[in-house]
């Protein structure tokens, strides 16, 4: 009895090791307590991805400390592909996971050198619903191991101008990813993959990522014309879009999971969905309801030409946690981010 | 073969003895386990883990469990939050199991409950960077013997509210303290069927707020040294308003004289020091056997909404207020010196009366119609003290466009009417009115 299971279990390893995707586990009640037993990648290290895993990028992607993120799709063969919307996050059949990995360079100064992983953060889709499951690596690099009630990470990092600093690094618990990743219905859901987000040239720099996730099976239905397909700007691109555009696309990426109806920060009427065309509640003149000191002395959210009177750009630009916005995944400014929305600011009236 | 048998039977024996120890051991440590378990699924203590347990507790926790907080100071340095439905989380007392965020450095709130049907009980909050205690969109919370404090006095740098539940409905709040909150201490906001009862707010701008909420009853409360003690508001632009039904009834709200220490561009920094109640754009407010004194500015203001507004469906003006066998003591001796406090002693002198309106109606209604006399304030049966008057329209409309011919108005006989009384509210928690919880 004992001598088959751990022929068994020798066969599972044998077969698992030559690179396939668990399904059964990614599809169990409860998590692995270790990222490799799931057979995402080849290797423990989780650097060379397993067949069926697709990486992509997102046009304006949450700021998070200025980690790298790697991210993967895998959708399992037998479970068909994510129909073409126009509006909403993809719907991926259930078996999909969504898999980021953050990361930093050991210097900013080489960004692509030493990339240390922090966290690989799974988004599984089960039959109850998605769920969400932090696993954290080790020391050396060799494993990610499941931590459900998040924690706390002094991150040592060499900035691109060579100045040495810290990152109070947030690993989320699973209510604080929740606290983001819930749609109008309490039911919790990926925030990125929207057709509008992933509308742009891939990782690798081949093909349109759109084209890409069709050509893998992940993707159906749509406009075969790439042009017909919305497109939210790279923030940081100018020739992706208008200051406009490209200021609204970052409040998108960074705002939109709370701020928006039916979301967490709804409660404040500020809504910076890339949709909302009411300028009062993507802030224009609208005064604060709950912000406390969040407001920093200042009467309205946006004030057309007055960055410095403006409390989004106010909550943007602190890291003092009863002001700063988003209150999570953040323990620097992003300047650039501050930058752009300053410019937009400015630019209204 | 009888050698074998042997062998088998003692192999067999001895696997019953170990089983029957096994068992044996299992029964006392599952005695012992009931034993230290009776009461909760879950024991945390403070410690340097604590953060961790806690948090870890609150996401492990199944429906029907409870979670234990034994006495003592939690420091902690990120928000909590639960999302489990039909949880309780019970300290020792709200001076003996204290959750201190003074070195906070992740979350806007304390405890932050999403789920259904939670009961918090018998604990403090203290210091938080943002709010104390929120929940939000849940039906059931019930908030018991909390205290929720910021411990260095009133500061702006104090956190937003204090007990805060948010689009929710079927709120009970009773036994709560609340102290030193930069904005209200108890704030009910976009939520329906409340009660807040038995409950004490102090050194906070507003001491209890039902803002955007419909169905709420509040009695029994004590508000004392804030700025303003009992508000109800309702404000534009936000996924619930039209605030109505609203009762105060058997509340104190007095010696309320601290300086506004709201962080400035936030709507309750209008409230001048030493305000009873202030009543802003809601309909259907009934207020009755209230005791108000020692108020600095003025005992109760029905006021419209202050600001400019971009909201079609938005009603600044208060309708139906009813205000009867409320009795008022000293007040309105010394008005704030702020821009309401002002405008309140100049148009009104001192002392200020016990119920101030601010006259502001819709334009049309103001110089042609008058407000309709089913809508009209209705006050009756107050008492008030020899030489001060029971009411003043501030008559502000014409204090701003012609303010030389500004005059106010004392004469009330258009208001002394009454409505019908307001059914009490129903606030049901875990399928029994919310009181089963604390008899």
């Amino acid at each position: 009895m004992r001598v088959s299971l751990l022929v068994f279990g020798m066969c599972c390893w044998v077969f698992w090791s030559a690179g396939a995707v668990n399904n059964n586990l990614l599809m169990a009640n409860k998590p692995a307590t270790k990222l490799s037993d799931y057979g995402l990648f080849e290797d423990s290290a989780a650097r060379i991805p397993s067949a069926g895993l697709v990486r992509y990028e997102l046009n304006n992607p949450l700021f998070t400390d200025y980690a790298q993120k790697i991210r993967y799709l895998y959708v399992p063969p037998a479970s068909g592909a994510a129909i073409y919307q126009e509006q909403a996050v993809l719907d991926f059949p259930v078996g999909s996971v969504l898999i980021k990995t953050f990361a930093y360079p050991k210097t900013f100064e080489e960004p692509t050198k030493d990339v240390r992983f922090i966290e690989t953060r799974l988004l599984v889709r089960k039959i109850s619903g998605w769920k969400a499951y932090p696993y954290i690596w080790n020391e050396d690099q060799s494993e990610a191991i499941l931590k459900v009630a998040g924690g706390r990470m002094q991150i040592p990092i060499i900035w691109r101008e060579g100045r040495a600093g810290k990152i109070d690094y947030l690993i989320p618990n699973m209510n604080q990813c929740k606290g983001c990743h819930t749609n109008g219905n309490k039911e919790f859901t990926p925030i990125g993959p929207k057709v509008r987000n992933l509308n742009r040239l891939s990782h690798d720099g081949t093909l349109n990522q759109i084209t890409m996730l069709q050509k893998a099976g992940y993707l159906r239905e749509g406009p075969n014309d790439l042009t017909k397909i919305p497109k939210t700007p790279d923030p940081f691109d100018v020739s992706s879009g208008s200051l406009f555009e490209r200021a609204r696309a970052y409040l998108d990426g960074n705002c939109a999971h709370c701020h928006s109806p039916g979301h967490p920060a709804d409660t404040s009427g500020l809504y910076l969905n890339y949709e909302e065309e009411r300028e009062i509640h993507w802030g224009v003149d609208k005064p604060p309801v709950a912000a406390g000191r969040g407001a920093g002395g200042l009467s309205v959210d946006i004030e057309p030409g007055s960055p410095e009177q403006s409390i989004l750009l106010y909550r943007m630009d602190s890291i003092d946690p009863g002001v700063m916005m988003p209150e999570l995944g953040r323990s620097t400014i992003h300047k650039e981010g501050v930058e752009l929305i300053r410019d937009f600011i400015q630019s209204l009236d | 073969m009888n050698y074998r048998r042997d062998k088998r039977k003692k192999v067999r024996d001895r696997v019953q003895i170990t089983l029957v120890a096994v068992a044996a051991t299992m029964i006392i440590v599952l005695n012992a386990t009931t034993a230290v378990w009776a009461k909760s699924d879950f024991m945390i203590k403070p410690g340097p883990a604590a953060q961790e347990e806690l948090q870890e507790a609150l996401i492990l926790v199944e429906p029907g469990q409870t979670i234990e907080l034994s006495a003592g100071i939690f420091v902690l340095t990120d928000g909590l939050s639960l999302d489990v439905d039909n949880v309780t989380i019970k300290g020792q007392g709200m001076k003996e199991s204290i959750l201190s965020f003074k070195g906070q450095k992740g979350g806007s709130e304390g405890l932050l409950v999403t789920s259904d049907q939670v009961v918090l009980r018998d604990f403090a909050v203290e210091d938080t960077k943002g709010d104390a205690i929120k929940s939000k969109g849940v039906d059931g919370i019930a908030m018991i013997n909390l205290r929720t404090e910021w411990t260095g006095g009133p500061k702006p740098t104090n956190g937003s509210y204090g007990l805060y539940p948010v689009q929710s409905t079927n709120v009970f709040i009773y036994g709560c303290v609340a102290i030193g909150a930069s904005d209200a201490g108890i704030y009910v906001g976009q939520s329906e069927q409340i009660i807040v009862r038995d409950s004490r707010g102090e050194f906070n701008v507003a001491g209890l707020e039902i803002e955007n909420s419909f169905y709420a009853d509040v009695f029994n409360n004590v508000m004392t040294r804030n700025t303003g003690g009992l508000l109800v508001f309702d404000l534009p632009n936000l996924p619930k308003q039209g605030g109505h039904n609203v009762r105060f009834f058997d509340n104190k709200s007095f010696d309320n004289d601290t300086e506004n220490f709201a962080p400035e561009g936030n709507i309750v920094g209008i409230v001048p020091r030493g305000t009873g109640m202030i009543i802003m754009a809601n309909e259907n407010v009934e207020v009755f056997n209230n005791e108000f004194y020692g108020n600095d500015t003025m005992n109760i203001a029905v006021a419209s909404y202050v600001d400019d507004f971009e909201d079609d469906n938005y009603q600044p003006t208060p309708k139906k207020i009813h205000i009867h066998h409320n009795v008022f003591g000293k007040s309105g001796l010394d008005p704030d010196s702020g821009e309401f406090g002002t405008i309140i002693r100049e148009t009104l002198g001192i002392p200020v009366p016990d119920i101030v309106w601010d006259g502001v109606l819709p334009l049309m209604s103001y110089f042609f119609l008058g407000q309709d006399d089913t809508e009209s304030l209705a006050i009756h049966d107050n008492t008030h003290l020899e030489g001060v008057r029971p009411f003043g329209n501030a008559n502000l409309i014409m204090q701003v466009l012609l303010p030389f011919l500004h005059k106010p108005k004392f004469d009330m006989t258009d208001y002394q009417k009454s409505y019908p009384p307001l059914p009490p509210v129903e606030v049901t928690i875990r399928g029994n009115p919310a009181m089963a919880l604390v008899d």
